[in-house]
Parts: C-alpha cells; structure tokens; sequence
C-alpha cells in the first residue's frame, strides 16, 4: 500500500485530459437538448468524428485540420437524425439509437485503412507566465490547445445561453417550441443548428480520443464515452458550469481508480474520506454563496452536509467490517464512476423537488401548422 | 447436384459431418475481435493471410470476425463446417465449450483451439509460451529502469496474464533486487482509451518502464511522452522504436497454421497439445533497439538463446509463492500444468491476483 | 407543393406496411452498399435472407437457430415495448438481462451437485427477480426522486457488467476451471440445464417463454385494464392524469415486468445456449432488443416478427462474412439502416402527404 506515490499534481493533469472528450460531446449534446431536441446518438457521433480527425489529420499531416474533420465529419451524421426526427417527424429515442448503430458500423468501414497508422503529433501548449504557478500551473496551464478550447467553449456556451439573443432564442424553442413559434422563430431551424453543433463537438470529442489520449485508430475506441456524456448532461441540469463539473468528476473518479490500483490502495479506505470531504466543501461552498446571495438555507444545507458524512460514515463501516476484501473493492472500484453518476442524478432530480429542469420540449416533435 | 445430396444426406444423418469431395482444403478461422485490433486477432488474421500466400490454390481461406464467446461461437462453427470447412481454427479461450460440442456433431472435421485446456479426438490445442518472452522483457525492464518501479498493464486476470507477470518480475528482480512492480488490471484486452489512462497513472507514480498484455499502442504512446520505455504487444509497434518500443512479443502463428493444415492435406492431422515457445518461433521476440545499452542488450539474447536451448527454463526455483509458502525447490522446474492453471503472485509482487 | 396533414388516427395500412416496405428499401440500399464494396449485391441479400431459411446444405441447422436467437431478442423486447408504449424508457434491458443470469445461476450454482427437479424452478424465479429488481432501481428513482429512468437504467448496465466481471472472477468462479474466470457449465449440470425441448427445433425453454410473452402482451394490451392505461399515458401524460391513472404505478409495473422479462431471457441464456457466466457473457441482447420493440411496431406480434427479421440479419450475416468476406460492421450498418428507414417511413402512418397549391399553405 503506497498511498503517497499518487502525485496530485499529476493526478490533477490527467484527470483534465480523461475528462475533455466527456466535457466536449456533452456540451454539445447540452446545446442540443437545450433546443428541445434529444440525441441519443452521442457515441455515433463521437466515433466518425474520432475516425474523420484521424482520417483528415493523417491525410494531412495537420492536427488541426484533422480535427476541423472531426468536426464536419459530426455534424454531417447529425444530419442524418436531424432529417428523420425534424423534417419525418421520427421519434428521437430510437432514432438516436439508429444513429450510433450506423456511426459506430461506417466508422469501421471508413477506418479499415488506417489502422496502424500513427497521427500527427499534437503540441503541448503551456501557457505563458500561469506554467509557473506552483501546483496549478503543472496541473492546469501545460496542455495541449484542445484542453483549453473546451473550457473556453463552456464559458462561451455559458454566455451565449444567458447573454444573447441567440441563446434566448434557443432557449425559448427548448421551452415552448409553439410559443417560440407563434414569436416567429423559426424552429426547425434553430433545432436543426443545435443539433449540427452537438455532431460537430461529440466530433471534436471524439477526435481527441483518437489523436490525443490514445493517439491510435481501432474499432470501437470511444468505448461508451458517448453515454456517459448523455449522462453528464443531465447530471449537470442543463447548465455549462455543471456539465464541466460533472464531467471532471467522472474524468477524476476514472482517473482515481487507476491510481489507486497501481498504489494497491483499496479504495474503501479512501472512499469514506473522500465522501466526508466533499461533504466539507458542499458546506463550504454553500455557506460561501449564501453569505454572499444572503440567502442561506440552514435546514436543508445542514442536512445534506450530515447525508455526506452519514455515507462516509457507513462507507468506512463496511470498509472495517470486510477489511477491504478485495473482490468488493475491485467491484467498487470498477463501478464508481457509474455508481456515483446514478447517485448525483438522484440527488439532482431530489433537490428540484420533482420539477426536472429539462427544457420542457425535449424529446417532443415539433410541427408547424 | 451431387453435392447438395450428399450434404443433405449428412444432415439426415444427424450432422454426420460434412466433408465435401473437393480438391481445395478449406480452412476457417472464428475471431473474437475484429480483425484489425492491431493485437491478437490480427495476429491470427495475420497467420492466416501467410496461409494462404503459402499454398496459393491450394487452400481456401473463409473467417468470421468480432464473434461473441458463446452460442454465437458455436452456431458460427457448425455453419463453416456445415458448409464443407475441413479444419476450424477458434482463437480464443472463451470458445473452448463450444468448439468441444461443435467437433463432436462433425467428427470429420478438425478443430484447433488456442488457449484452452480441454481437447478431444478431433480437437487439438495450442497455445503460445509467451512467459518466455516475458522473461527477457523483464529483463530488460530490470536493468533499464532508474526509478526501480515496473508499471505493468495486466488485461483479464487468466493464468497466461498471470504466468507473464510472475515471468517479467523474476527475471526484473533478478538483475535488479531493488525493482517493485506497479499492476493494474483493466479487465479487457484491449481499450485503447483506458490503456492508455492506466499507463500515464502508473508512469504518474514513478514508473518508468511500462510492461503491457493489453493489445493496443495506447501505452506505448504514453510512455514517448513520459520518456519512459515500453514493448510491442502481440504485434511488433515497431512504429514506436527505436524507443519508447525497445522490444516486443509478437505471436506468430503462421508456422503452426501452415504445419496443421498440411497435415489436414497430408491425411496425417491428429489431436495434439501443442505449447511452444520462442524456439519453434511461434513466440517472436521483436528487435532490442539501440536504446538498450549493449551489455544488456547481450545478457537478454544469452537468456533467449538459453530459453531456446532449453537449458534454462524461466520458472526454475527457488521460488516462493506471494504469501511465502514454497512454491519450487532449488534447481525444480515448474510443470506445465501448474504454469497453466497459475493464479498465485510468487514473492515480492504486491497487490492480490483479482478473485 | 407537397404537404403533411396530419391524420386524426394512425393509419393501419401503414402501419402493416411500413416495415414490408422498410425492409425493401433497406434491402435495396444494403444492395448498393454491397455493390459499392465490390460485391454481388444479389448474392449478398441471398445470402443474408434467404440462405439461413432455404440453403439446402444447412438450412435446417439454421433455422432452429433463428429461434434461439430470436427468443432472448423477443422477450426483451415485449417488456421494453410496454413501458414504450406509455413513454417510460428503460434502455438498460441489458443490465437486467445479465443480473437475471447472474442471480439465476447463483441459485443453481448453490445446489451443485445435487440433482433434483425444483432446481430449475426456483433458477427461473430468482431470474426473474433478479431482473424484477434491477429494474426496479430505476423505478423507484424516477418515482422518489424524478431522476431520469432512461440515463439511471443505462449506467446501471455499465454497472451489471462490473458485478459480472466481480463474480466471474470471484463468488461464482468455477473451482474445477483451471485457473479461468467464468462460472461452472450450467447447461451440463442436469437440473439447471435448458436444453433442446424438441431435437432439431431448436426450441428451449426460453423459447417458450418469449411465445408466452407474445400471447400475454397482447392481451395485456387488447383486454386488459393496465393495457388501456398504457396506450392512454403514452398518448398523453394530461389525459392520464384525468383519467386517473397513477402514473408511478404504471412506471414501476413496466420497469419491473421489463426488468423481469429481460432477466428471464438472461436465466435461459445461461442456463441454455451459454452455458456459464463470464468475464464476457453478455453480447448486447437489451440493446437490440430496443431495435425489434420499435420495428415491431412496439405490437407483441410485431415484435414477435421483428425479433426473427433481426435474428435472421445476425445469423444470415454471419454467412456473407465467412461466405463472401463482407465485414461484420456491413452488418451493424445494415441493421441501423433498417432502423432508421423505418422511422423515416413513419411519417406516412401518422400523416397524409397531399398536393396542394401553393397559396394553400
């Protein structure tokens, strides 16, 4: 057991690079359920792009190029759905499904001759001055451009949504597609957009599994990360800040099992502290925005604190009682990341008291009369 | 006309077999992935394309890729045989049961089976002692590393996973008692994405030679950028040398492809368990690269040509088991059926074998 | 100009023929996807559709087979068509297939060697249970606390295979397998075995089973109470909410029958044509078992066809890769097609295209 030898720092470092596909498909998707319209074709989508940025950027010698390719290359897919579900008025649960099957399916087809090859290599970007900080400039400011880009982007996505008369419109079509329609917006069209743009960043996703954190081709490389994305969306209740927050924290939990097993430390050993931490930090952070809004729930912030140490609590119990047998904590370990999604989604759905906060058109079809 | 009568004829009868007159030996191969894994199947695939090249007209070639372990398996075989397939190459341990009750429906036809342990008059096995190779692999990882810390990337915990950790960890330690092994198990055979997540934690922790039974170049990418070093897997990633790839195990299984279906041709196949090593050539070691300096460079090929030899055998004692207990006495030489069922760490590795 | 007028009520004609025509045109699109490869397109179809029923050299080995793997494919998908039908998605079907397996095989493997008759039995009901309870999970968070069942169901896959891993290397390791993960053989231990109820049938067990399904479903549906509060919740969540229907229970009895018919396919899976539990045992059954409930027309007769029609395209692609060299992801791309040209041609169930003038719209 050698808990020391995880290097935060590291740790820090790899958990952004794990997470940046999850936090760019799932972005995407967001724009896209936002507008009303659910893609569940994420992983099709991310797996041309995967093929598309490799293809492109080999042909081309050109990373970036590779991943415009990327780009282009899901949105065009997207297409596909966006024919069925917006102009066949097709329902968009299975049509979504029938895009991944034919994305993951021409992805093979369109890969067979690059399999073996090797991508242009991708340029760490550190960025100037904040590379030094201690701590935070190793773990944050020594990436590659794409890391970056899709922080940016989520500011951006954050922006567009709150600020502009764009995202007003988005949202509105997402809310109340007759209304937004009856206002002369066109609706089919802004649905058609969103979902264009949720192809072409799961492309971009994709694109940098394939050129960046594997760099290889094979079948089937993105591995369910497309889902996991579709999860992170709803995890996050449709808000930018949150899909970066939970994706990171799927990212993290992946990242952590790793270096726990190579530390051959059980995870029920950290676990509970980690719970109890978190438990410190929501307290922490809830007290901070409710000194500053001054409005602080005490009752119902106090206990959700006293819910985090109770599972810790109990976490550590069962880690005493079974004395960190190892096939429960390999079980444990292996799932975390799934187990803690399911649990953050209840959580969230709890806390709305029962209202989702799902834009209220989603998945519903849309006409004009 | 005849054909389809003697073929329906052999249904009647219960699947009596269905061996068509026909000049042309036809040769099936079952994949469990596709056949461009850039591992393990390829490999396979890659023995029977030297297959064909090899007879020319002679054979017929006919294969089945990303068949599930299962019925799946089984209903793809009785189809090849059904369709006059004289000798059926299944790849991989998960089809063992159901290559079994395939072969006993067509007694007429040969079955092989890689990596299993069960056979029959009309099914052999053979499989690839790839522990060999993880002997010079360790080492090399041994005498290279500066950190004194192996990150290993275990795939699904099966004894031949097992067998090549134990291997790499004997032969690190002995050059270099100081060297610790770093294991993490990914449970698949190959996951590019989680491969290569598992191989920038164990280079995190200090690892600076990476050794992997996963089947993708994710590690080996890793690794370049780490500027730490790694070997090919299954195929020889000679894309990555002269480092971070300074050598590789490379399964070649064209040899014993083309040695079983002459003797299909021949009329001279009979069952056999065959398991060998780097000496027939079926386990092939990968140049050692110049990255390598040259003293050891010269211990790993004196250790291969001892292995070829066969005056030295990698598990030879004294050895103890992880938990201390004797596992070889002094000069013993482990028994293949203890090294085929192997699910025990020997001394010095950390962690628990998963279970 | 052409134009959409909605109808006032699905047209039946379409609805029969959409998927005769789907299937047409997919079979004419795979056709030039095969010609674009540089195979015989003609063959190809042959070989996919026709030779697995009517090849005289091994069509009787092939079509008991199409019932094997349509059994698994129908079962799941008459539970999923259930909750479909009212709008409740479970698309984790495959997670309660493989705990169904797991929990009906621990029970079986817990009398081992012991013969007796009541084994198999209770295997079943575990299964069953098993499965019940797997889909309960996403029940009861949608129905405690409005978490989204159509995400919970589906992480809840990932993490079924986490547990079969687990136990395949773990609780239900054969002791006698040399080393190997993977459970003992079921289907060679008398009485947990599900074999062949009829030689050269290929009819088992589950077979049984997803006929029953079948028969149940649409009288459920046709006759029954909870039938009609199905149709009127999918319809319309308001219109359910007048007519008094309670929206959780109906969302737990389509989770749970769902979860519970998909570990039945998983018992009978295991116990029958696999054999063992293993690191590998589940082959995406719950997710195709989504594709026939929507080209079933989510109709337990439909289904009943659309489970064959995709056991065909598995069993009848396999041949045009080991008979004409096609890649399997031509197989994969094949079937979504099929999909999607079938959602595409729903619009003429639900619409009527007209001409119109153009000052008319």
């Amino acid at each position: 057991m050698d808990l020391g030898s995880i290097s935060l720092v590291a740790f820090f470092a790899s958990l952004m690079v794990a997470s940046t596909p999850i936090l760019l498909a799932a972005l995407g998707e967001m724009i896209t359920e936002r507008a009303g319209v659910l893609n569940l074709g994420v992983e099709g989508m991310m797996i041309i792009g995967a093929i598309c940025g490799f293809a492109v950027a080999v042909e081309s010698g050109s990373a970036v190029m590779g991943f415009i390719g990327a780009a282009v290359g899901g949105a065009l897919l997207s297409m596909l759905f966006a024919l069925l579900t917006q102009f066949l008025y097709a329902t968009q649960v299975p049509s979504g499904l029938a895009l991944t099957l034919v994305g993951v399916g021409l992805a093979s087809f369109i890969g067979q001759p690059y399999v073996g090859e090797s991508p242009p290599a991708v340029a760490k970007m550190a960025i100037p001055v904040l590379e030094h900080i201690p701590f935070f400039g190793p773990a944050m400011f020594q990436h590659d451009a794409m890391v970056y880009i899709s922080i940016l982007l989520t500011i951006a996505i954050w922006a567009f949504l709150k600020f502009t008369r764009g995202g007003l419109i988005l949202r509105a079509v997402g809310e109340n597609h007759d209304a937004a329609h009856a206002l002369g917006y066109k609706v089919r069209l802004v649905r058609v957009m969103a979902i264009g743009f949720g192809g072409a960043l799961a492309g971009l996703g994709g694109a940098y599994i394939s050129l960046i954190r594997v760099p290889q081709w094979t079948d089937g490389i993105t591995a369910g990360i497309g889902w996991i994305a579709l999860a992170i969306v709803v995890f996050a209740s449709w808000k930018p800040g949150r899909v970066l927050f939970g994706a990171y924290l799927f990212g993290g939990l992946t990242a952590l099992q790793l270096n726990l097993q190579a530390a051959n430390v059980p995870l029920l050993l950290v676990l509970p502290y980690l719970v109890m931490l978190s438990g410190v930090i929501f307290l922490a952070i809830a007290v901070a925005a409710g000194s500053w809004k001054k409005t602080l729930d005490v009752k119902p912030t106090l206990k959700t604190f006293a819910q985090f140490i109770g599972t810790g609590l109990v976490l550590l119990l069962i880690g005493v009682l079974t004395n960190y047998a190892s096939g429960l904590d390999l079980l444990l370990l292996s799932s975390a990341p799934f187990v803690a999604t399911i649990v953050v989604l209840v959580v969230i759905s709890a806390r709305s008291k029962g209202a989702s906060n799902g834009p209220a058109m989603l998945g519903k079809i849309f006409q004009a009369h | 006309m005849f054909k389809k009568i003697l073929a329906t004829t052999a249904l009647a009868v219960g699947l009596a077999g269905a061996a068509f007159a026909d000049d042309k030996t036809k040769v099936g191969f079952v994949y469990v992935g596709p056949i461009n894994d850039g591992g393990w199947t390829q490999g396979h695939d890659h023995g029977r394309l030297e297959l064909e090249k090899h007879f020319g007209d002679k054979v017929e070639t006919v294969f089945v890729e990303n068949v599930p372990e299962g019925p799946d398996a089984e209903r793809v075989m009785t189809q090849m045989a059904l369709t006059g397939t004289d000798i059926i190459f299944t790849t991989s341990f998960g089809f063992m049961d159901p290559t079994l009750n395939v072969a006993a429906k067509f007694p007429d036809v040969k079955f092989e089976h890689a990596t299993g342990y069960k056979s029959a008059e009309n099914v052999a096995t053979y499989s690839a002692r790839f522990y060999e190779g993880r002997a010079i692999q360790g080492t090399i990882a041994g005498r290279m590393t500066k950190s004194n810390i192996i990150g290993y990337i275990g795939s699904v915990p099966i004894p031949e996973v097992v067998r090549g950790i134990n291997s790499a960890f004997i032969h690190a330690k002995k050059v270099n008692p100081d060297v610790e092994f770093k294991v993490i198990w990914i449970y698949e055979w190959m996951n590019p994405a989680k491969e290569a997540d598992a191989a920038k934690a164990l280079l995190e922790q200090g690892a600076d030679v990476i050794l992997q039974h996963t089947d993708s170049t994710a590690p080996l990418a890793a690794a370049k950028e780490a500027g730490a070093i790694g070997f090919g897997q299954a195929s020889d990633m000679y894309d990555f040398a002269p480092a971070p790839r300074v050598s590789s195990i490379i399964d070649n299984w064209a040899p014993y492809y083309i040695e079983r279906t002459q003797a299909v041709m021949d009329g001279t196949w009979e069952t056999v368990n065959t398991w060998d090593g780097i000496s027939t050539g079926m386990v092939g070691i990968g140049e050692i690269t110049d990255a390598v300096p040259a003293d050891v460079k010269a211990e790993a090929l004196a250790l291969k040509d001892a292995i070829v030899a066969g005056t030295y055998h990698p598990f030879t004692g004294p050895l103890n088991k992880q938990d201390g207990t004797p596992f070889l006495a002094e000069g013993e030489v482990a028994d293949d059926g203890t090294l085929a069922g192997m699910n025990f760490y020997v001394e010095g590795l950390t962690g628990e074998v998963p279970q | 100009m052409i134009s959409l007028v909605k109808r006032p009520q699905p047209s039946k004609t379409w609805v029969v023929a959409t998927p005769i025509l789907a299937v047409i045109v997919t079979m004419i699109l795979g056709g030039l996807l095969f010609a674009a490869m540089g195979k015989d397109p003609f063959v190809a179809i042959r070989t996919i559709f026709w030779d697995p029923l009517f090849n005289p050299d091994f069509a009787a080995y092939s079509r008991p087979q199409l019932l094997v793997k349509a059994a698994p494919l129908i079962l799941i998908a008459i539970g999923l068509s259930l909750g479909f039908k009212a709008g409740i998605w479970n698309i984790g079907a495959e997670g309660q297939y493989i705990i169904g397996a797991i929990t009906g095989a621990s029970v079986g493997l817990a009398f081992y060697p012991m013969e007796a008759w009541y084994i198999f039995p209770l295997m079943v009901i575990a299964g069953a249970l098993g499965g019940f309870l797997w889909g309960l999970i996403p029940a009861l968070c949608k129905t405690k606390f409005n978490a989204p069942e159509i995400l919970v169901s589906l992480m809840l896959v990932y993490f079924a295979e986490q547990i079969m891993i687990s136990v395949s290397l773990g609780a239900l390791r054969n002791p006698e397998g040399n080393g190997f993960p993977g459970s003992r053989n079921l289907a060679q231990y008398a009485s947990s075995a599900n074999p062949e109820l009829i030689a050269g049938t290929g009819a088992h067990w589950g077979v049984m089973a997803a006929f029953a399904a079948v028969v149940a479903a649409y009288v459920l549906l046709s006759k029954h109470m909870l039938g009609f509060q199905i149709r009127v919740t999918g319809e319309s969540t308001r219109a359910a909410g007048f007519a008094g229907i309670n929206a959780n229970r109906l969302i737990i009895f389509c989770l749970g029958t769902s979860g519970a018919l998909a570990g039945l396919a998983g018992l009978f899976e295991v116990t029958g044509p696999a054999g063992q539990i293993t690191t590998s045992f589940n082959t995406g059954y719950g997710f195709t078992a989504i594709i026939v409930a929507f080209l079933g027309r989510l109709n337990p007769i439909g289904i009943l066809l659309a489970g064959l029609l995709l056991a065909l395209t598995f069993i009848g692609g396999e041949l045009a890769q080991f008979m004409l060299s096609l890649p399997s992801a031509s197989i994969q791309v094949f079937q979504g097609m099929l999909l999607m040209t079938l959602l595409a041609m729903d619009i003429f169930v639900n619409y009527k295209v007209v001409w119109r003038k153009k000052e008319a719209v």
